[in-house]
């Protein structure tokens, strides 16, 4: 890291502001940053921990444009653009690398999907193309192809490393004028004829409008002003192992276990599957060894030399699930200049940046894209649900 | 006082600021000052913003180190009970996955 970055600011928090952003993750600081690009610098981000602490310090860092919907493939890809800009726009190295991600299917079932949702990436220019398990192991060697029927592959996938996103973000908005206060933490939001009155540790300030970008922290911020969220907090392990030389370029996922594994560009294999657990509404960070021992088996059966790799460090974080796998957006009905940006459902990361352009844009006077309507927190009561397919993890 | 004994007390006069803090990361005290200039001086927040204490070792080498230099630079002389640890995590010594291909998992479900 280098020197010369603005530090998070200090002491109260102003008496009044245009917009308070509530939780300083990535698409808190995305949003912020985005603002303040476009000349509203009268921002307020307040995150109850430090940078990092929650589900943006803990992913696995993969970015991808395939995706089942054609919502969500056209956000990524400007998504993924923006990650290959973000060390030239902010001075910090994200450590962004396009390895491509390769899913594989092990039924009948799976490969239909794949195959549609292929033809869908296709048409909207991502080049995404099926393989037969041979050529997946043309990509990845290392594979044991064993009850693999298909793969298809999108080299323009990419991952990268998260904590340094946040880094960035918080700096740029820093230094355009905008106060990002950590260890803050948001006790209460008070609606009132000039705004919101939100208390927080270090004090109250009078907000024209806030943004609640807390992740799958989210359902209490929005119940400060009477919001009921349909979100759940799922908790997700993962894991890291010691640093290897380079081999693996993509990122591998195994769409019926939800086992996925890639390099980080520090050398290290990181990896996560979807595990049992019960969900009763919250955030849970254990590390169980359940985990290792669900994980170590579908890995090392996939990747036998793998095997003898060292496992460093275990953690989890928490996927904030919602019913369709959409995420939620926009005002909810009664509360007109509070924002709702959660339920992203384990991909909030790889879509911070898009969404924190649309939403700089729409908040800035500039157009409101589509996706603020089709994520309305309204389409629950109304009924009207389409679902993701391609989640993992 | 020494230069050992400097050192330990976490005066740092002495050592280069390209002293290695952090051998897995290769994480110097000039990366450490540069984390507490920014105002990220707490434990887990040098670990993000450096790197440190995040390779093979996990932090068994340098995490003392890196709490040292917090209440002795950072803080300016706290005390040091002051200064939490970052959160440990599984496995306790680095393990390969085959290991844990054979072991039973139990239905444990630790606070964090």
């Amino acid at each position: 890291m280098k020197k010369g970055q603005a530090c998070p600011t200090t002491g109260p928090v102003k008496p009044r502001c245009e917009i308070a952003i509530v939780g300083g993750g990535v698409m808190g600081l995305s949003i912020a940053y985005q603002l303040a690009k476009r000349g509203l610098t009268d921002v307020v981000v307040l995150e109850s921990g430090y940078l990092s602490q929650g589900a943006s310090g803990r992913n696995g860092g993969g970015v991808r444009m395939q995706w089942s919907t054609e919502l969500n493939i056209a956000l990524m890809q400007e998504s993924i653009e923006l990650c290959g800009s973000f060390a030239q726009e902010t001075g910090v190295n994200v450590w962004f690398r396009q390895g491509g991600y390769l899913f594989l299917a092990r039924t009948e079932v799976e490969r239909e999907k794949m195959e549609r949702n292929v033809a869908l990436q296709n048409r909207h220019g991502v080049p995404t193309r099926m393989l037969d398990a041979a050529s997946a192991r043309d990509i990845v060697p290392e594979l044991d192809v064993t009850g693999i029927v298909c793969a298809c592959y999108n080299p323009k996938d990419g991952v990268l490393f998260p904590w340094p996103f946040l880094w960035g973000y918080a700096h740029q908005a820093l230094r355009r004028g905008v106060a990002v206060h950590l260890d803050t933490a948001v006790t209460a939001i008070e609606r009132g004829a000039d705004g919101f009155l939100v208390h927080t540790s270090k004090g109250p300030v009078v907000a024209q409008r806030v943004i609640a970008t807390a992740g799958a922290w989210s359902p209490a911020i929005a119940r400060m002003v009477g919001v009921t969220l349909p979100t759940v907090p799922h908790r997700h392990e993962i894991l890291s192992t010691e640093p290897l030389k380079p081999w693996l370029t993509p990122m591998v996922s195994v769409l019926s276990s939800g086992l996925y594994f890639s390099q980080s560009m520090r050398g290290e294999i990181v990896t996560g599957i979807t595990v049992e657990d019960q969900h009763d509404g919250r955030v849970k960070l254990g590390s169980r060894l359940k985990f290792l021992t669900t994980l170590a088996r579908e890995l090392v059966a996939l990747v036998p030399r793998l095997g003898g790799v060292k496992i460093v460090r275990q953690w989890a974080g928490p996927y904030d699930m919602s019913p369709d796998g959409r995420p939620i957006l926009g005002e909810p009905p009664g509360v007109p200049g509070f924002h709702l940006c959660s339920g992203f459902v384990g991909h909030g990361f790889m879509m911070a940046p898009v969404i924190g352009k649309l939403y700089a844009e729409w908040l800035t006077g500039g157009s409101r894209h589509e996706v603020f309507e089709h994520c309305r927190l309204a389409r629950f009561a109304e009924g009207r649900v389409e679902s993701e397919e391609m989640i993992i993890g | 006082m020494s230069d050992k004994a400097a050192a330990m007390s976490g005066k740092t006069a002495v050592m280069s600021g390209k002293t290695i803090i952090c051998r897995c990361e290769d994480v110097t005290l000039d990366d450490v000052h540069c984390s507490f200039e920014l105002g990220y001086a707490t434990v887990e927040e040098v670990k993000r913003y450096t790197g440190l204490g995040t390779g093979p070792c996990q932090g068994k080498e340098c995490m003392v180190l890196a709490a040292r230099l917090i209440v002795s630079v950072a803080h300016l002389g706290g005390a040091p009970a002051t200064v939490a640890p970052f959160t440990a995590r599984p496995p306790l010594e680095s393990a390969p996955l085959a290991i844990f291909v054979a072991a039973a998992g139990d239905d444990e479900d630790p606070a964090r």
